[in-house]
């Protein structure tokens, strides 16, 4: 944040395929990475998350014409991870462009796409975080979704599927716009699935109106080269709702930083997650919920279970501005550490400047609970399943936090085939 | 201590934010020229008459400094301090012994007096030879540190026949050089961060104390720490060593006369607990926070951490922060030794411009470690005040444990309370509890004190020593209550 960045670790790699001519977001981004290049961890927000990784990969731009055929299983494990059937409405992007043949499209919202080399003007600070200035930059498609006033569009799935050609590494930087106008509701499940080394790099442009209702929850589950660099902008206005939850299993690196603004009075955020990592996998979740207006409420829930050597970063933020009086703002993250070799790094942080206001925030971090795995093996439970039914209950706990049922089902669904996979 | 007494009528007759210890001292001061350098150093060296090692070790800690840059994470602003604009020594200038306290420096007596310090003690501390037997039933032994030099020491004779040294460092270097020699730095080395750098360079006096194996220390040690003459940087370094099984209760009071200019202050503190020892370390700092509209004020930077090398070994800090313009301070235990214990308890209250980043931190390494940390936070005025700790569980840390427990009250709308704890844990059968909840003064519990007669001021004063309860009482007796009364005055004119 205020510390200074050495010059890059290797952001030209990235800028040198940057179509930045005659766009000032793009410009300005483009020269927010040249001068920052990409955060050392001697950076703040990124104190637990090294990109250094990206640094010696040379990603290159992600080809639109793939192998169908792959595509179509990836499409189909999403349907079974999901349990949502083939007949859902879906928006399907393959290596972060639209593919309208797998795509089918609900009716009575308005889609479109990113016309290639635009960007809209979205009034997102292109150079506020690497992340974003990277998608600014290097944005060719995304998908724009309008639920108009009042309309209720039900349950939409946005899918990424990512795959290498020909094993070289790419990087695909869609930006989704979604909108949901005054009084409207959606419940969007949004599943990120792949192959090979790509960098899959996406921003969420949210905008929920005065009594809008959107349940966002995204299954991230990468395949294990892939590095997930996620940024979701949110803003919510008066009596609106976005209840977020992001599911962290794939990707070797990744993270999914969350801005959400609650902008007038009334308006709520749930920001919330879980992430399952195994081997040497790295999951980093951080938000920064800002109090904007009076009576706002946020909630945030976030578990990690970390088994091998997985590394687990939470960095949570609410900032409760001077005019915010009245803002209730409870924060909770908790960690299961399941071998030696895990490490969890948690950071929830409080920044308050209106005296009148409630907010609080618990963490813990530990292993299951002895007395607890005492009770159920006392009544005759053996201690791989006793295991089984804690760990389940933990994550349990933070899913049935989802407001939407259907995407609640979908959500357990994926942590059942996740704990049957990796643990069980 | 007499300075309750002293404390209580202070109140009485205190206005309006005015600043309780604001008063100079004027008396002949030894300085050297302004600014930092090699010669600087070998300066305050030779004054010392120090040895060789230890000015080649000032040296290595200031060339490594000149390499270092500020620390920026804190949420702390000041303008860029010029360290080539500060004294780096000053002392008063040193007449040969005084035989009574008439022959003694008025001004410096004058000052003592204000300090509540009772006459024998005042003569203890200029330095003047007291019949032996007054000092035997003092419960408190004072060191005064009177700008950079310790002026003088008492009940040494009653700690000696204890077998526990406590004396200026400066003095520890020449008479005790293989225990200083050991320990210096070995907590907090040379290097360790800008301001420990900058201390370990131009450090001039501070305490040292030494209790050997198995003795308990026989009454609480207490040091002044006061910031004198204009424009000198004051740079403690204290070192406490408690062998196995020993014990100790340390406590630190810091005043300093009111002034304009922004000052610098970059102490260091180490203490070392090896098996079964135990040591107590408790602060109230209220140096002159700078007027209500932000001018002035100390900058205190200060570096303080304690090594519980020993198995059971205990290190608890208690801290009431009141004062100075910005703080930047997180005393830290290193939980080394198997089962050893680390407490951190601490108030810190900000008002009017003050900024506070205060917190602490807790490594644990061995086996079976346990750390507790209580941290109040009170905002009031235009001020911001930040807990920001760090609990870390080494992989080694096997069944340890930590419970963290931050509260911030917010008085008024225009200051802010921010809390950023950092948790660490590489150890799955290690344990970390945080929680943290920030809230304002309720009307019901205003209205209920004011509907039985207490004024608003009182009423505040009542809740916030409720609200702090639980760290007040880890104070040793006599800082308690001064700290209760410093509280209030910390917080006049905040609510209304």
């Amino acid at each position: 944040m205020n510390a200074i960045a050495p010059v890059g670790i290797n952001a030209a790699a990235f800028l040198d395929r940057g179509d930045v001519k005659g766009n000032a977001q793009r410009q300005k981004a483009a020269d927010f990475l040249r001068h920052a290049g990409l955060p050392r961890t001697g950076v703040e927000a990124w104190k637990y998350t090294s990109l250094r990784a990206l640094a010696d990969v040379p990603f290159a731009t992600a080809p639109q014409a793939v192998d169908g055929g792959a595509v179509d299983t990836l499409l189909a494990e999403v349907e079974t991870i999901s349990g949502l059937g083939a007949a859902a409405s879906r928006v399907v992007f393959v290596n972060g462009y639209f593919d309208a043949g797998r795509s089918r499209l609900p009716t009575g919202v308005k889609i479109s796409t990113l016309a290639a080399g635009t960007l809209p003007d979205d009034g997102i600070d292109p150079a506020g975080d690497v992340t974003t200035a990277l998608n600014t930059v290097l944005a060719r498609d995304g998908l724009e979704l309008v639920v108009p006033e009042g309309v209720d569009a039900g349950c939409l799935m946005l899918v990424s599927i990512g795959m290498t050609q020909e094993a070289a590494a790419v990087s695909f930087h869609p930006r989704h716009r979604i909108v949901v106008e005054t009084g409207a509701r959606l419940a969007l499940l949004d599943a990120s699935v792949g192959h090979g080394q790509y960098l899959h790099n996406p921003l969420y442009d949210i905008a929920v109106a005065e009594q809008g209702y959107l349940s966002h929850a995204r299954i991230q589950a990468e395949g294990r080269q892939a590095v997930h660099l996620a940024v979701s902008h949110a803003r919510v206005a008066a009596g609106g709702v976005y209840d977020s939850f992001t599911l962290t299993l794939g990707a070797s690196l990744s993270r999914h930083e969350v801005h959400a603004g609650l902008t007038q009075a009334g308006a709520s955020v749930h920001v919330n997650g879980a992430q399952l990592l195994s081997g040497h996998q790295h999951g980093d979740l951080t938000s920064v919920i800002t109090h904007a207006a009076p009576d706002c409420v946020s909630r945030q829930t976030i578990k990690n279970v970390l088994s091998d050597h997985a590394r687990g970063v939470f960095q949570g933020k609410i900032l409760v501005e001077r005019i915010a009086q009245k803002t209730d703002g409870y924060q909770m993250n908790q960690a299961l550490l399941l071998s030696d070799g895990a490490e969890i790094d948690a950071k929830p942080e409080l920044e308050i400047y209106a005296d009148d206001v409630k907010c609080s925030h618990g963490a813990t971090v530990g292993a299951l609970d002895d007395d607890q795995l005492f009770y159920l093996r006392s009544r005759g439970i053996p201690d791989a399943a006793a295991r089984s039914i804690l760990i389940r209950a933990f994550l349990h706990d933070v899913v049935d936090q989802i407001d939407d049922q259907r995407l609640k089902d979908s959500l357990n669904l994926a942590v059942e085939a996740w704990w049957t996979r990796e643990i069980a | 201590m007499p300075a309750v007494a002293e404390t209580r009528k202070t109140v009485e007759t205190l206005g309006q934010n005015t600043y309780k210890w604001g008063f100079e001292t004027d008396i002949e001061m030894d300085i050297a020229p302004k600014g930092l350098n090699e010669d600087t150093i070998r300066l305050i060296s030779t004054r010392k008459n120090e040895p060789e090692w230890l000015l080649e070790w000032r040296l290595k800690a200031y060339r490594s400094w000149l390499e270092m840059r500020e620390p920026t994470w804190a949420k702390v602003h000041h303008p860029p301090i010029d360290y080539q604009d500060v004294h780096y020594y000053a002392a008063p200038r040193r007449k040969p012994g005084p035989r009574s306290l008439e022959e003694v420096d008025p001004e410096l007596l004058r000052t003592y007096e204000k300090l509540g310090i009772p006459l024998h003690e005042q003569a203890m501390l200029a330095g003047v030879e007291v019949p032996e037997g007054q000092e035997a039933r003092a419960p408190v032994a004072v060191d005064a540190v009177f700008d950079s030099v310790s002026v003088a020491t008492t009940f040494r004779k009653t700690l000696q026949e204890a077998g526990v040294i406590f004396c200026p460092i400066s003095e520890a270097v020449q008479e005790h050089p293989e225990l200083v020699r050991r320990y210096l730095g070995s907590v907090v080395p040379v290097t360790d961060n800008f301001y420990a750098a900058l201390n370990a360079a131009v450090f001039t006096d501070g305490s040292f104390v030494f209790v050997p194996k198995g003795v308990r220390c026989p009454m609480e040690l207490s040091t002044y720490f006061r910031i004198n003459a204009r424009n000198t940087g004051q740079f403690e370094r204290t070192l406490i060593v408690v062998e196995d099984g020993a014990s100790v209760s340390y406590l630190e009071g810091c005043t300093a006369p009111m002034r304009d200019e922004n000052q610098l202050h970059a102490a260091v503190v180490e203490l070392v607990a090896m098996e079964d020892a135990s040591i107590k370390y408790s602060t109230v700092q209220n140096w002159y926070p700078g007027d209500e509209n932000g001018k002035g004020g100390i900058y205190n930077f200060v570096t303080k951490r304690g090594a519980c090398r020993g198995a059971r070994s205990k290190i608890s800090w208690t801290q009431v922060e009141t004062g100075s313009a910005i703080t930047w301070k997180y005393p830290s235990c290193i939980l080394q030794g198997e089962g050893s214990v680390g407490e951190f308890y601490s108030v810190a209250v900000t008002n009017n411009h003050q900024q506070a980043d205060t917190g602490t931190k807790m490594i644990h390494i061995g086996r079976n470690t346990r750390s507790t940390i209580i941290a109040k936070t009170i905002s009031a005025g235009q001020s911001d005040s930040t807990y920001r700790g760090l609990v870390r569980m080494m992989p080694r840390a096997s069944g340890s444990r930590n419970f963290t427990q931050c509260d911030s009250l917010l008085i008024g709308d225009r200051c802010g309370a921010h809390t950023v704890p950092y948790i660490e844990s590489r150890n799955m059968s290690a344990r970390v509890e945080h929680e943290a909840t920030t809230s304002k003064i309720s009307e019901d519990q205003l209205f209920y004190c004011r509907q039985r007669g207490l004024s608003e001021e009182d009423a505040v004063g009542l809740i916030v020593n409720g609200f702090c309860k639980d760290v007040l009482k880890e104070l040793p007796m006599e800082f308690a209550v001064e700290a209760q009364k410093l509280l209030q005055i910390s917080l006049e004119g905040s609510v209304g």
